[in-house]
């Protein structure tokens, strides 16, 4: 059974309909990649199975349960872990309590107020830090970090919740081929432990990590199958070669 | 490594604290100012003190939670109605009774409002908070002043003094000192609660409260759990008022109080707990000063006005802002890296 099912899920902003009918189906441990042309869909696929949109017609399903309807913090509740495209790392927060705070969230208030975790969170948050390479600047403010390294950041906030399915929405945005490279060695150790939905441009580097592709464009599927049932697919090759 | 990873171990910073110093200096002056001053400003002072409780739950709203509260004088006002029902008509003066009262009465209302206000389906904008609670004590407000039961537009009167077992606070020393405590106690309990790991949820808020609802925090529930905590606060503070002052009337829960707490908030230093406290002592100190001014006395509080909007408007975090680093106001939430430090084995034997 599949950890993530996504059927006829639509949405539409105005006059554009952004997602027309998006069948995708995602099954655990493994890395699921959403390419495509810009506009394609794919970043509003990602929100809508997060809960950032709410899909206007479709059901998603997640881990048994439907989750269509429910609100992102519902979500994330249940496993869902999301890191968006535009960085939002908490700027005036240090790097140690962006990831404190991104641990604590199952705590009860009670707990919260009493800081509870506190002692319980910090190895876990020491072994992120030096798993993300982060730990010299542990004490700095986030939006202090370089960009890459607050990539890097946010991608620990997300795993730190130990989620069953992580979407990652271009990861290596701005980042060197050298930092993408490293970034591909930090993310393939998350796949004993949860699933991966990864939106990116640079098809080496998501052909690289991913098992699976479905292509997008015009908020449809237009392909979807191994990475080299994707790379042999003419329709793909003729998306690819005349529109990007 | 990767470049990004390459920015080597940076020297610990341990720039001087000044949270620290303030509250030295600021508990020294409470406790010394009654043996410096006259019985007069002893009074005034302990009217302070009350106030810089309100203007504390104001904080708490707005410094630390995003809510921009224009109400919290309903919480105060009602406390003081409700202790100061309780003396009239039955004779219940207990200070025991009375102090537990009057946070019941602000913690109901708070709820009250908060539910309407805070725990929609959506995170609801600031103007509709802000415009929620201004009606809100504006409604209040005009209620009892039409309400003679409560004596109207005359407000009304705590004949009775505030008692612990048989002795009598009248306003003074004794009274001066037992608010001064409990503005100590309010004091520890908001600092405690905003340098929690839930203080720490209420500062990633401020920042971006979308980030905190895909982590799966319920941003309404802490930002209503601390709306209530600070209604609580401002109706204790009403309660301890009604008896400072033998009366309470229709302004005490109105809009020229609420707009009081937000200025005190803002002038002292919102987000800080301790500027609320200053903003209280330097607005009430210049009214005090420039109404007994021959030269300004028929038009004070218009260079008040003046004062406040030249330091609202230029020094946005407030009087403690000239001293306080933003980096300090925010603070840090975990144990640190100290225990890294300390035990090597996580860090560069790479045996983690």
């Amino acid at each position: 059974m599949a950890l993530l099912e996504v059927q006829g899920v639509g949405k539409t902003f105005g006059a554009l309909r952004a997602l027309d009918g998006v069948d995708v189906s995602v099954r655990a441990n493994t890395f699921h990649g959403l390419i495509g042309p810009n506009g394609s869909g794919k970043s509003t696929l990602l929100k809508a199975i997060a809960g950032a949109h709410l899909a206007d017609d479709g059901t998603i399903t997640f881990d048994g349960s439907d989750i269509t309807k429910m609100r992102a913090a519902d979500r994330a509740r249940r496993g869902l872990s999301l890191k968006f495209q535009i960085t939002a790392v908490l700027p005036e927060l240090s790097v140690y309590d962006n990831l404190l705070l991104s641990i604590q969230a199952d705590e009860p208030v009670w707990a919260l107020v009493r800081s509870r975790s506190r002692g319980e969170a910090h190895d876990r948050v020491m072994d992120a830090l030096e798993r993300f390479r982060l730990a010299d600047r542990a004490d700095d403010l986030a939006g202090e970090l370089s960009h890459g390294l607050q990539q890097w950041l946010e991608i620990a906030m997300a795993l730190m919740r130990r989620p069953k399915l992580l979407l990652l929405d271009e990861p290596t945005g701005g980042m060197s081929p050298e930092e993408r490279r490293a970034t591909g060695e930090l993310l393939m150790p998350i796949k004993a432990d949860c699933a991966l939905v990864i939106v990116e441009h640079d098809l080496d580097f998501i052909k690289d990590i991913c098992d699976h592709l479905t292509v997008l464009d015009q908020g449809r599927v237009l392909d979807d199958g191994t990475v080299a049932e994707i790379e042999a697919s003419p329709k793909v090759q003729e998306v690819y070669t005349t529109r990007v | 490594m990767a470049d990004i990873a390459q920015s080597g171990p940076k020297i610990a910073r341990r720039p001087t604290r000044v949270i620290p110093i303030v509250e030295a200096v600021l508990l020294a002056l409470l406790i010394a100012m009654p043996l410096l001053v006259s019985d007069f400003l002893t009074v005034i002072i302990t009217r302070m003190i009350i106030l810089a409780m309100l203007a504390i739950s104001f904080d708490l709203c707005w410094g630390y939670s995003g809510i921009m509260t224009f109400g919290q004088a309903l919480y105060f006002g009602m406390a003081g109605y409700v202790v100061a029902l309780l003396a009239n008509k039955t004779g219940f003066v207990q200070f025991w009774g009375v102090i537990p009262i009057g946070m019941a009465t602000g913690l109901l209302a708070a709820l009250f409002i908060g539910w309407f206000l805070l725990l929609g389906k959506r995170t609801p904008e600031i103007i509709f908070v802000a415009l929620g609670t201004l009606t809100a004590s504006y409604a209040a407000e005009r209620m009892v002043a039409g309400w003679q039961w409560v004596g109207a537009g005359n407000g009304m009167s705590v004949f009775d003094f505030l008692k612990i077992g048989d002795y009598e606070l009248e306003p003074g020393i004794v009274f001066y000192y037992i608010a001064a405590a409990i503005l100590v106690l309010v004091y520890l309990a908001s600092r405690y609660l905003v340098r929690s790991q839930f203080g720490l949820v209420l500062a990633g808020m401020r920042q971006n409260e979308e980030r905190l609802a895909f982590f799966g925090y319920k941003v309404q529930v802490f930002k209503a759990l601390v709306f209530c905590f600070a209604g609580m606060i401002a109706g204790l503070s009403g309660a301890l008022y009604a008896y400072h002052e033998g009366f309470i009337g229709p302004g005490s829960m109105g809009i020229v109080l609420s707009t009081y707490a937000v200025l005190y908030g803002l002038f002292g230093g919102a987000g800080t707990l301790l500027g609320p406290i200053i903003g209280v002592i330097a607005i009430e100190s210049i009214s005090f000063t420039l109404s007994d001014l021959d030269a300004v006395k028929s038009f004070w509080p218009v260079v008040l006005g003046v004062i406040l909007l030249v330091v609202v408007a230029y020094k946005p975090t407030g009087l403690l802002g000239f001293v306080l680093s933003q980096r300090e106001r925010i603070g840090t939430f975990g144990i640190g890296t100290a225990r890294r430090d300390a035990n090597p084995r996580k860090s560069d034997d790479g045996a983690a």
